[in-house]
C-alpha cells in the first residue's frame, strides 16, 4: 500500500509570517498537532508541532506576562529540518520513519511542494485494517517449519475450504528453525479447517492449550 | 395483560443450511418439547411468528442485499456477486427460499416486540431470532437478516423507545452494535468472548460509540476460558450499572447460549448454572426499570443437546415465574424421545455433573484480568454517575 491512498489532502497550512497566535487558534480549532509552514510557491519549508507552540507560550503562572512574544511571526519557532515523505513510498517505509525518528507527522511533498500529510494515527488506523482485524474472522495460529513453500501449503487448505483470508502475519518463533503463520479468516466455525490444518501434520497453536482442551 | 407470550411455529425451523452446519434451528423444537413436557407452556402463551414485510427489513438492510438474498433463494444468484453479500461461503451457504425464512425470523422478533410495547404480554420470547452478526449489506456468522437491530429500529420509529440491548452471546454482538453506533438512544452491552482468537475479532473494551452516541457501546471482551463465577461477577456488575445509567423503556436481551463448556465453537467454560442467573437479572430489572416490558431472543448455542434445549427453557421458565422447575431430574419422556436422535448422550438432570472438566489453569489470573476489564468498560459510566 502506498500513502497516497491513506494521506490527507486537505492540509491546514500557515505561511512563515503567521503569528505564533494564529497557529494556536488554528491548532485548536482544527484538532490537529501539526501545521506544515508553506511560501507562496506552495512549497514546504518548515513545520509548527503542538510542542513549538508550548514551549513557545508562556506559563499558566504568568499568563498575563509577554503577550506581545505570541503575535511574533511562527518563522521564529518553527522546525526547519523537515523530515517528508512522497505519495509512492510504501506505508512500511513511512511507518519507519515514525518508528526511528519518534516523530508524530510526515508532510508529503511532491514536485517540491506540499500535497498532503501523513500523521501517527493514520498510520495506526492503516495497520488496524492491515492486520485484518477490523473485518468479522477467527484467528488461527500455525508452527510451521522456517523453510520455502509453507506458506502456501496451508494457504492451499484455505482455498479448498472456500475460506477467505483476510489477513496473514508471519512471526519470528523462539526456535528459528520455525515460524508462526497467523491467519485472520473469515469464518466462524474454524474447526474443519483446523483439523485439516492437523490432518497435514503441522501443529496448530492456537487454538489449543495445553491441559485445557484437548 | 399475559404475563409472557412465546413465539414459535415448526416453519422456523425453515431456516437451514444444511445437514452438516452447526447452525440447527432443531434446537427449537427440542426446547419446546422439554417445555410441553414439563406442562409449562400453554396453548394460550404459544403466538405465531409473522414474517416481516421488505420495508422492515429495510429499516436496516440495504435494499440490493434484500434483492440479492432473494434471487439467492431461488438459485439465481451468480456466487461471485453472492461472496459480495457474504452469501454462498462456508458460513453463510445459500439455500432454497432463505430470503422468506430469513424474514420469519425477523417477523418472529417483531411478533415479540408488537406483543409487549402494545401491552398485550409483559414479557415476550422469539428464540429463532437473535442473529446479531448481520450487516446492513453483508450477511455473516450464519446470520442473514439482523431481527434484533430490525426491532430495535422498529421500537424506534414506531414506539419511539429508547432501547437496551444485552448480549451475552459468546461471540461479539458486531452487527447490533455498529448498526446503533453513534445513536445515544439506543445502548448495546456485549460480554463476550475476546475477540482475539474468536469470530468476529471485535468487541475491545475502547469500543464505546462515536459521536452523539458515545458511551453508549459498552463491550466486556472476556479471557478464553471463563468461568462462572467471573462471568456472572462481570455480568451483574455491568448490567446493573448500565440499566441505572441509561434508564430504559424497554429491555431486549440476545440469550446466545455458546459461553458453555461443551460449546464446539468457543473457548469459554461456563456451565449451565450461568444460563439461570442470566434471565433472572434481566426479569428482574425490567420490572424495576421498564414497566416489566421485556423481549428475549435466542442465539448461538452449537451444543444443541446438551446445552441448548435447558439453558433455553429456563428463559422461559423465569418469564413465567416458574424457576422452581429448574432442579432435579428433565423430564425422563423428554430424555427418553430425543435420546434415540442424539449423537451424544443427553443430560438427565437440569444441573450439569460435578467435575465438568479439568481445573482451568491460570484461574486467578483469568478472573482478575476480567475484573481489569470490567472497570475499563464501565469507567465513563461510573464518572457520568458520579457527577449527577
Amino acid at each position: 500500500m502506498i500513502i497516497e491512498e491513506i494521506m490527507h489532502t486537505d492540509v491546514v497550512t500557515l505561511t512563515e509570517d503567521a503569528t505564533i497566535k494564529t497557529a494556536i487558534k488554528m491548532l485548536e480549532e482544527n484538532r490537529i498537532r501539526h501545521i506544515p509552514v508553506i511560501d507562496e510557491n506552495n512549497h514546504l519549508i518548515g513545520i509548527v508541532t503542538d510542542r513549538d507552540i508550548r514551549d513557545a507560550k508562556p506559563s499558566i503562572f504568568h499568563s498575563d506576562e509577554h503577550k506581545e512574544d505570541l503575535l511574533k511571526p511562527i518563522s521564529t519557532i518553527m522546525e526547519r529540518d523537515v523530515f517528508t515523505a512522497h505519495p509512492l513510498d510504501f506505508v512500511e517505509e513511512v511507518s519507519a520513519i515514525f518508528y526511528e525518528h519518534n516523530i508524530g507527522c510526515l508532510p508529503i511533498v511532491e514536485d517540491d511542494k506540499l500535497i498532503g500529510i501523513i500523521t501517527e494515527t493514520d498510520i495506526f488506523h492503516t495497520l488496524v485494517k492491515l492486520m485484518g482485524a477490523h473485518q468479522p474472522s477467527s484467528h488461527i495460529e500455525v508452527q510451521v517449519e522456517n523453510i520455502t513453500g509453507k506458506l502456501s501449503e496451508i494457504a492451499a487448505i484455505f482455498k479448498k475450504r472456500k475460506v477467505n483470508i483476510t489477513s496473514v502475519l508471519v512471526y519470528p518463533c523462539k526456535d528459528i528453525q520455525y515460524k508462526t503463520l497467523v491467519f485472520r479468516v473469515q469464518t466462524m466455525d474454524p474447526r474443519a479447517i483446523i483439523a485439516d490444518i492437523e490432518k497435514e501434520g503441522y501443529k496448530v497453536l492456537w487454538p489449543n492449550m495445553p491441559g485445557v482442551i484437548e | 395483560m399475559k404475563e409472557a407470550i412465546f413465539v414459535y411455529s415448526q416453519d422456523q425451523l425453515s431456516y437451514k443450511f444444511n445437514d452438516d452446519h452447526p447452525f440447527n434451528h432443531l434446537r427449537l423444537n427440542l426446547t419446546y418439547d422439554l417445555l410441553q413436557d414439563l406442562h409449562a407452556l400453554q396453548e394460550s402463551q404459544i403466538v405465531a411468528p409473522r414474517i416481516a414485510s421488505d420495508n422492515e427489513i429495510a429499516l436496516i438492510h440495504d435494499k440490493q442485499f434484500i434483492e440479492a438474498v432473494k434471487a439467492a433463494g431461488k438459485g439465481r444468484l451468480s456466487p461471485g456477486i453472492a461472496a459480495n453479500y457474504g452469501l454462498g461461503t462456508e458460513d453463510t451457504p445459500m439455500f432454497a427460499n432463505m430470503h422468506e425464512a430469513a424474514a420469519l425470523l425477523v417477523g418472529g422478533t417483531l411478533t415479540a416486540v408488537d406483543q409487549v410495547m402494545e401491552k398485550k404480554a409483559q414479557h415476550a420470547i422469539n428464540l429463532g431470532g437473535g442473529l446479531h452478526h448481520g450487516f446492513r449489506g453483508r450477511a455473516s456468522g450464519f446470520c442473514i437478516y439482523n431481527d434484533s437491530s430490525i426491532a430495535i429500529e422498529y421500537m424506534r420509529k414506531k414506539y419511539d423507545a429508547r432501547v437496551l440491548y444485552i448480549d451475552t452471546d459468546a461471540h461479539h454482538g458486531d452487527g447490533v452494535q455498529w448498526a446503533f453506533y453513534d445513536d445515544p438512544n439506543v445502548c448495546t452491552l456485549s460480554i463476550h468472548e475476546t475477540g482475539r482468537y474468536l469470530f468476529p475479532g471485535t468487541g475491545h473494551v475502547n469500543e464505546k460509540g462515536s459521536g452523539k452516541g458515545f458511551g453508549f457501546s459498552i463491550n466486556i471482551p472476556v479471557d478464553a476460558f471463563t468461568e462462572d463465577e467471573s462471568f456472572l461477577e462481570v455480568y451483574k456488575t455491568s448490567v446493573r450499572e448500565v440499566i441505572e445509567f441509561f434508564k430504559p423503556d424497554v429491555l431486549l436481551t440476545q440469550n446466545g447460549v455458546d459461553s458453555h463448556y461443551y460449546d464446539p465453537l468457543t473457548h469459554l467454560s461456563a456451565t449451565i448454572d450461568i444460563y439461570k442467573e442470566i434471565p433472572k437479572l434481566a426479569h428482574e430489572l425490567a420490572h424495576e426499570y421498564c414497566d416489566g416490558r421485556w423481549i428475549a431472543v435466542g442465539g448461538g448455542g452449537y451444543d444443541m443437546w446438551r446445552v441448548v434445549p435447558r439453558a433455553w427453557a429456563m428463559i422461559w421458565l423465569e418469564m413465567i415465574n416458574k424457576r422452581e422447575l429448574v432442579t432435579g431430574d428433565l423430564p425422563l419422556s423428554w430424555v427418553d424421545y430425543w435420546q434415540k436422535e442424539a449423537p451424544v448422550q443427553l443430560p438427565t438432570t437440569w444441573s450439569d455433573p460435578d467435575n465438568l472438566y479439568p481445573p482451568i489453569p491460570r484461574k486467578q489470573e483469568i478472573t482478575e484480568k476480567n475484573y481489569k476489564t470490567l472497570e475499563k468498560a464501565l469507567f465513563h459510566i461510573r464518572n457520568e454517575m458520579k457527577m449527577k
